[in-house]
């Protein structure tokens, strides 16, 4: 909390736990947009308890913005439980489509090997684009789509982090 | 179980909590429970702008200490409220606003006076209640006066559709309720307890730094304990005004841009600063990054969130300030015994009292804010209620007029809201109708909400309005002289209104003094008069406010003006 020397761009998973209904996406993003803070990803769903939903929000913030992010989301009265997860004993997993563009046979066949080493699955084959899925964490994603950026990605959507802490802690 | 309508609810529900009065206009979206207020064991008080109602139900729940109550219709109704919302908001104060809505069904379709206000209002309430049915209004009303009132408190909206107003069914009063995620912290935290007591053992130079959260909580003999016991200094922040007899022997007064020229010499001086129920404020400190250095801070306050948001400190005692002093004066007075009065830091705050008192001139003119603010101390009761209007006369407010009864002076000091006094200083009159009840105020700031006037004499609220008049935005003026070479823009009112005839106008009165005996005589006048009395007194629109902590210094960048 009060450490002097705080290193900065650190990458957080922060999970909360939120009452389901209506407003709470709201309430949280319009807190995050005015105390400034920067938010990577946010995923929002349900859970084991049909009125809680779960947040998870990733984050490069500085130890100090993220004291206060923590701190800010407990004070929301719609926010029930908030933690940072610790990266190291956590599952977290994003999935993204990758749309590229591959008309020539070569193309193609690369793409697909790719595809298949990174335990991808082929959604959707066209005349002239295949589309990818890729389930993992954020760096994989990203080491994923540097290696096909070159043949042209058409159009991308990433989910954002889903986290849960491993075992039986939370 | 009870067959009644969603409006009826609403008032019983209120009345269930207490409430005794509420501030209000009404509009097409909350007919059904203007309707609902005939025969009501409310009492209503008819507004002349949404603004004021807000304000009022601060003014009220700042001296009552529980939720003011105010009521506005949809649209343009709810927005003139969510200046006083976020008033209130900004100085933690316990308002429920309850807001007209157009039916479920127009909802979303643009409708006539139809307004978002739970989105317009998110960023300046605790919380916010939007009932579908009318069953949920019971509960709903409940939870808005707990969440409210308790923790830090703040205000909280409930908007309610129309038709969810008109819709009639059985309700249920629940007696407790709970949600799941509030829960405010009420005892003192002990986990760090032992290390404040040693830091503060240690300490050769310890100050209180007292800000509004010892108003809020109450903690006003808690906080006299401490002092007495460690025999130091105390200061507040411009909120924590009042929270300290300020004619205390050791009393310094606030701190802050516009604060006493010896309270912020001697914070810095300081070694050890206990921050009670204060946030770090810009107002109060100046730069984040050079207040404190080199000093142990110990902060305490009910709100976790404001641990380290403006500044780092060495101990965090997270609680309800009063519980948390209470503990450690306990803890304190196992390991010292009382200190004596004749000790070098408090011969420090005597030879800085003394040579400030000495250095700082008045500005020379028969009346001065001064001289004025002097003089109303010297008739006012020690329990008189006494708030402020914001600018110079805020400041001067600030400056030279002494709090003696803990808890008797308040003002718009987060948000700074102009406008805000004299409304305000209604409601406190309506929490305590037997106290005198002053607005210190500027003209500029008294312009935005004076047809407040109407209310006062009509629903008898006879307040003063101590108008401090230089026909001038004169703080704005201020800074132009000292920042922008005396290049005057927008300043200027011109002698317009004339607030003599404008009292008269309303039916109040208007007295105009010319000399420090006739604003004598016009302040007893007005303390025994039933109706509302402004006083016009004339200030030199060249009287600037000093001492003056230019905004992005810090507090040793202090200009006394002298």
């Amino acid at each position: 909390m009060a450490t002097a020397a705080t290193q900065s761009g650190s990458w957080y998973i922060v999970t909360a736990l939120v009452e389901n209904k209506p407003g709470v996406l709201f309430r949280v993003t319009n807190l995050f947009r005015a105390r400034n803070f920067n938010i990577e990803s946010i995923t929002v769903g349900s859970t084991e308890q049909k009125d809680l939903s779960r947040m998870t929000i990733t984050t490069n913030s500085d130890e100090k913005t993220l004291d206060q992010l923590v701190k800010q989301l407990r004070k929301l009265i719609d926010v029930v439980e908030v933690k940072v997860l610790d990266t190291e004993k956590t599952v977290y997993r994003e999935l993204a489509l990758i749309k590229m563009t591959a008309v020539d046979p070569t193309t193609r066949s690369e793409i697909i090997n790719y595809a298949t080493i990174f335990r991808g699955n082929i959604l959707d084959i066209g005349k002239e684009t295949i589309t990818v899925e890729i389930t993992g964490t954020p760096d994989k994603i990203d080491a994923f789509k540097n290696l096909v950026e070159h043949y042209g990605i058409a159009q991308l959507s990433r989910t954002g982090v889903s986290a849960l802490p491993r075992g039986v802690e939370l | 179980m009870v067959e009644m309508t969603g409006a009826k609810a609403l008032i019983q529900a209120l009345e269930k909590e207490g409430t005794e009065i509420v501030f209000g206009l009404p509009g097409g979206a909350n007919l059904p429970i203007y309707d609902a207020l005939v025969g009501a064991n409310l009492r209503h008080v008819l507004v002349r702008h949404e603004q004021s109602a807000a304000h009022m139900a601060d003014g009220y729940a700042r001296i009552k200490r529980k939720a003011g109550v105010c009521f506005a219709t949809s649209g343009p109704g709810a927005t003139n409220l969510i200046t006083g919302i976020a008033t209130a908001y900004a100085d933690s104060s316990p308002v429920v606003a309850v807001t007209g809505q157009v039916p479920l069904a127009m909802i979303g379709k643009d409708a006539f006076q139809e307004t978002d206000i739970i989105g317009v209002a998110n960023p300046c309430t605790k919380y916010s209640f939007q009932p579908r049915v009318a069953t949920e209004i019971p509960e709903m009303v409940k939870k808005a006066f707990y969440i409210s009132e308790s923790g830090r408190p703040g205000p909280v909206l409930v908007d309610i559709p129309k038709d969810v107003q008109q819709a009639t069914a059985d309700m249920k009063f629940p007696d407790l309720i709970k949600v799941r995620g509030y829960n405010p912290v009420v005892d003192a935290d002990l986990s760090d307890m032992s290390r404040a007591v040693a830091l503060l053992v240690k300490a050769e130079r310890p100050i209180i730094m007292a800000g509004g959260g010892v108003i809020l909580s109450g903690a006003f003999s808690e906080l006299q304990a401490l002092a007495e016991l460690l025999m130091i200094p105390v200061v507040t922040t411009f909120k924590g005004k009042g929270a300290f007899p300020e004619n205390h022997p050791l009393a310094m007064g606030p701190i802050g841009m516009h604060g006493h020229a010896e309270a912020n010499k001697i914070i810095l001086e300081a070694d050890c600063i206990v921050a009670v129920g204060a946030r770090f404020s810009d107002r109060s400190v100046g730069r984040f990054d050079e207040f404190g250095k080199g000093m142990s801070i110990i902060h305490m306050d009910i709100d976790p969130a404001e641990i380290g948001k403006n500044k780092s400190v060495d101990v965090a005692l997270v609680g309800d300030v009063k519980s948390s002093l209470r503990t450690l004066v306990k803890l304190l007075a196992k390991k010292i015994a009382k200190r004596s009065a004749d000790n070098p830091w408090l011969k420090r705050r005597k030879e800085l009292v003394q040579y400030y008192a000495e250095t700082l001139k008045d500005y020379p003119r028969e009346i001065t804010a001064r001289k004025s603010l002097k003089k109303l101390r010297e008739l006012l009761p020690a329990n008189g209620i006494v708030t402020t209007e914001v600018g110079q006369c805020q400041m001067w407010a600030s400056l030279h007029f002494d709090v003696i009864s803990p808890g008797t002076f308040f003002s718009s000091t987060g948000l700074g809201t102009m406008g805000f006094g004299f409304p305000a200083s209604i409601g406190a009159k309506a929490a305590a109708p037997k106290v005198p009840v002053v607005d210190i105020a500027g003209d500029g700031s008294f312009n935005m909400t004076e047809n407040s006037l109407a209310v006062s004499v009509l629903d008898k609220f006879p307040v003063i309005v101590f108008l401090m008049n230089n026909y001038m935005l004169g703080m704005v003026a201020q800074w132009q002289r000292t920042f922008y070479n005396r290049r005057y823009s927008g300043v200027h009112q011109h002698s317009c209104p004339d607030y003599v005839k404008i009292a008269d106008a309303y039916g109040a009165q208007g007295i105009r003094v010319g000399s420090m005996q006739e604003l004598d005589k016009a302040i007893k006048t007005a303390m025994k008069s039933d109706v509302a009395t402004v006083i016009d007194i004339p200030i030199d629109p060249d009287e600037d406010v000093y001492p003056f902590v230019a905004p992005g210094t810090g507090l040793k960048d202090m200009i006394t003006g002298a």
